[in-house]
Order: structure tokens, then sequence, then C-alpha cells
């Protein structure tokens, strides 16, 4: 791997910056590996990443069917908080936080991670009595998370419209200072360079078609578009595909597969310093380093796979956009696109075995599997190395659909949809 | 924004339609003779499928009644819809 430095960025800058080489090997699968993870985006890079590194698995592959970081991974809004309500959710994706802190130096990558804080507006008497309960379960868990009043917020972000004179008016928010954003294709692309130095494959282009099972039901391998692999273990990481992929093993899941739109407007100077969501009207917006407002929508009402979605839907936001920050009228929007986000029916994910020996399953990050990346794959490593969960993602299992303990981040309404 | 054909009203934008999920899920007859694994099956487990979707709509500003569409999950193109109690026209399969 060539190491990435001020130094050698000064060496290549003196050559004319013709020495640099591809970041991973284009490799071509083998018959057959250790461990192979379906879907190569940052949760699947990540997790063969930590297999390598952690566990000692580097006979390893990731099976991409598109191109690494084309799905999801290359198509969210880059935020990333902790601020979730209940404990066993705040304490995997407050995991996942302190993880970001120090991805870029362990990877030799900068993923521009940025603490920019995340502030989540109130809009009336129960956003205000949810968001104090949030505030107050975040302090019980160490999860930073603070209440400002709406002159609060408006300093903290000044082109916030703090008018009363509007159909939802701001009447406070709460503010996770340790949120922010990080650049999302530099994670997948980190990834896959540190797992590929330890020799892990990164095979795009390879699209799983079937999962094979011994007479025992232990899983042996996997059919794909580029020949049989076997493999002992699969690791399915495949986002709004995981039912799919988990349907050639027999496996119905709690999921529903929705698409879910961003966009972007023209780039303008800095102006948007945080990030800023409200539930309540549905706006999400920050600001990424090229100057574009980064704008997430909400999900289309029904399922699909189509990677794109209705313009109603892009048009609510930015409506709600257009009242929180009415300087924002005049700008133009540039590029949306759609991505397909898998979805609990409690809206937290799911790492863990399967009832199938050998096949282990990391899917249900809805709307909201960005932040987490490093921490869930970390976990999901953890998991399939050892065949058992870690504490932390130890209740997130498909059984809590047959046993009834959900955690239920959506009537909980840290997530937007 | 989908043109949705509704079997009583005709075709009526995607705005004036709620979403039902899929379709044809029958509650159990005997719930309480239901084992925790068939219960957490009915309640959440979903066929997802990539492909012809069998689903249930309900023409909520219109004439407010549910219905069933089959619809291309990968395209998005709707191939049939149909009353609720009558059988779901033949798809061709994937």
């Amino acid at each position: 791997m060539q190491h990435f430095s001020i130094l050698s960025l000064l060496r290549h800058g003196l050559r004319d910056h013709k020495g640099w080489r591809p970041q991973w090997r284009a490799a071509a699968p083998k018959p057959g590996y250790d461990a192979v993870i379906v879907g190569g985006g940052g949760h699947g890079l990540g997790a063969a990443f930590y297999l390598a590194r952690d566990y000692g698995l580097r006979n390893v592959a990731v099976l991409e069917k598109g191109w690494i970081g084309g799905g999801n991974t290359g198509r969210n809004t880059t935020i990333i908080r902790s601020n979730y309500l209940f404990d066993k959710s705040s304490s995997l994706y407050d995991h996942a936080v302190k993880l970001w802190d120090g991805l870029s130096q362990e990877l030799n990558y900068n993923v521009m991670y940025s603490r920019r804080g995340v502030l989540m507006l109130a809009h009336n008497v129960h956003d205000v009595q949810v968001f104090k309960r949030h505030v107050h379960a975040n302090r019980l868990n160490g999860v930073d998370n603070e209440w400002l009043t709406a002159e609060q917020a408006k300093a903290f972000c000044p082109p916030l419209n703090i008018s009363p004179d509007v159909r939802y008016p701001i009447l406070g928010a709460a503010l996770q200072r340790r949120g922010g954003t990080a650049r999302h294709d530099a994670v997948a692309w980190g990834y896959a360079r540190a797992a590929d130095a330890l020799g892990v494959d990164i095979i795009e282009n390879c699209e799983v078609t079937g999962i094979d099972r011994d007479i025992s039901g232990k899983v042996t391998g996997v059919q794909t578009s580029r020949g049989p692999i076997a493999c002992g273990k699969i690791g399915v990481s495949a986002a709004g595909n995981s039912s799919v992929v988990m349907n050639m093993a027999g496996l119905r899941l709690p999921l529903e597969s929705f698409p879910l739109q961003a966009l972007v407007s023209e780039p303008v100077k800095p102006v948007v310093p945080c990030v800023v969501m409200s539930n309540t009207i549905h706006a999400y917006v920050s600001q990424s380093d090229k100057g574009e407002l980064v704008i997430g929508a909400g999900t289309d009402i029904y399922t699909s796979y189509t990677q794109r979605g209705g313009l109603h839907i892009a048009q609510h936001t930015l409506e709600a956009i257009c009242e929180i920050f009415p300087q924002f009228r005049r700008l133009r929007m540039l590029r949306n696109w759609g991505g397909i986000v898998d979805v609990t029916p409690d809206r937290s994910p799911i790492i863990a075995r399967t009832p199938v020996p050998g096949l282990y399953v990391n899917c249900g990050w809805g709307t909201g599997g960005f932040k987490a990346t490093p921490g869930a794959a970390q976990l999901f490593a953890h998991t399939i190395a050892t065949d058992a969960p870690h504490a932390l993602n130890a209740p997130f299992t498909i059984e809590r659909f047959r046993d009834g303990y959900l955690i239920d981040e959506a009537a909980a309404a840290a997530v937007a949809h | 924004m989908l043109l949705i054909p509704c079997p009583y009203c005709g075709n009526r934008p995607e705005i004036e339609f709620s979403y039902g999920g899929q379709a044809h899920i029958a509650r159990p007859p005997v719930p309480e003779e239901l084992d925790d694994d068939a219960w957490g099956a009915f309640l959440y487990a979903r066929d997802n499928v990539r492909g012809p979707h069998r689903e249930r709509w309900r023409h909520l500003h219109g004439c407010a009644r549910f219905f069933n569409l089959v619809r291309d999950t990968r395209t998005d193109r709707i191939i049939a819809s149909y009353r609720v109690g009558t059988p779901c026209p033949r798809v061709e399969p994937l």
C-alpha cells in the first residue's frame, strides 16, 4: 500500500503526479474463501477490513454487483450523530461516533470527518417535550446532546429563520456537538484500500445469484455472475437488496425496501455551519466542502428497487427548507438521486447470526446507515468471526420480531422517516 | 409520481392514494393457536420482492376504497389493478 502523507504528496508532486497507483487491486474471484461479504458499500468493506485486521481472517472477498460505494454509501447525505433515545440504540450509534474520531488515521485515508454539530429543530410542544426527553436520556447514557432556545439555535446557526410568523415556528432545538458529516466516497475507498492491503479481494461487477448449502443446511458457497465461489461463512451487507439475497437462503426478513432521495444545490459560499434537521416539517440540510447544500428528502410511500423517487417528495422537503431558510428560495438545485433503503418495522437495524449456519446479516439500517458505518462494520466482523454477537449488537437480532423485544426508534422519533 | 389506475375511478395521481403494503396476507383464522414464530412472521416478515409485487392501495382522496395493484418494483410499471375480493390476475413469472 502506498502510504499517504505530506511527504508522499510532495514526492509525487515533483514527478508531476504520474506515479500514483490504483489504491486496490482489481481482483478476480478465486475458487474459494474463508468468508465472503456480499455488498461492497462502507459496511461490507469495513467488515472485511476489521475481519482481516482484528480477527486474522485474511482469506476474504467482498462481492459487489456494481462498483465500490455505488449504492447507498455514495447516495446518502453523510450525516453522523448518535442522539438516539433508547439505551441499546444510543450505545450502538455512539460506538460508531467514537470510531469516526480516529478513522482517518487508522485507514491513512482522509474521510473528512467534520464535527460541525447536528441541530434538530422543535416546532411544537410535543417536539419540545420529546427533544428534552432525548437530551436527558442521552445525558444519562453519556452521549452529548443539549437543549437550545430558539435564540441560542440562531446564534449557533445564523441563517435560521426563527420568526414566530411562519407556519411552524422554531421553538428551540437539540444540539449534538459531536455530530457532523464525513466524505462518504472516501469512507468506501479508504476501507477498500486498507482491506486490500491486508489481502482482502475486492471483486466488483460480481452479483450473487444463489447461496449454496450442504445437507445439514450450512452454507458452502455462493453462485455469482462470475462463477461459483466456495466459502465457509457469508456476511450479507446488501442494504436495499438484503431481502433478495437472504431469500436465496430461504429466509424471509422483517424488511421493506423504499426509495430515499437526496439532492444538492449549486455551490455557494459557506452559509450553513452545521447540520440542520427538522423531523416535523421534514427538512434535512448541510453544506458540503464544495459549497453545495446537501438536502435529504423523505422516502416514497411504496416499496421499490428503482433508485429514484417521486418529485413531489423532493418538493415537500424544499418547501420546508424554504420556510426555515427563506434566503435559499433563489438557489437552484443541480442534481437529485435516490437509493434503496431497507426498513425494519421498529426502524432499528439487524446485525446478527441467522437461522442458517454460516450465514450472517447486517441490514435494516433504513434511512440512517451511513452514520453507523465503522461501528456496524466492526460489530458485524465480530459476529462473523466469533459466530456470536458483541454485547453492543446482541439486542439487534432477527428474533426480536418473534420475541417482542423491539427497539422502537420509529415511535421515539430520533429517525426522520 | 405514479399514475395509479383505481379500479373504481380510473387513472389518478399518486398523491390521492395511501399505500397498504404487501397484499394477500390473511389474518390467521384461529390466532390463539399460532406459535410465536408464526405470529412474528404474520406481523413483520414481508416478501419485499424485486419484481412483480402484489400490494394494497387505498384511494384515500377519491372513492376511499381499498384495491390491489401488481407493480414491478424494478421499474415501478403497474401491471394490473384489481378489486379486493377478486383473484389476482396471472402475472408472468420473473
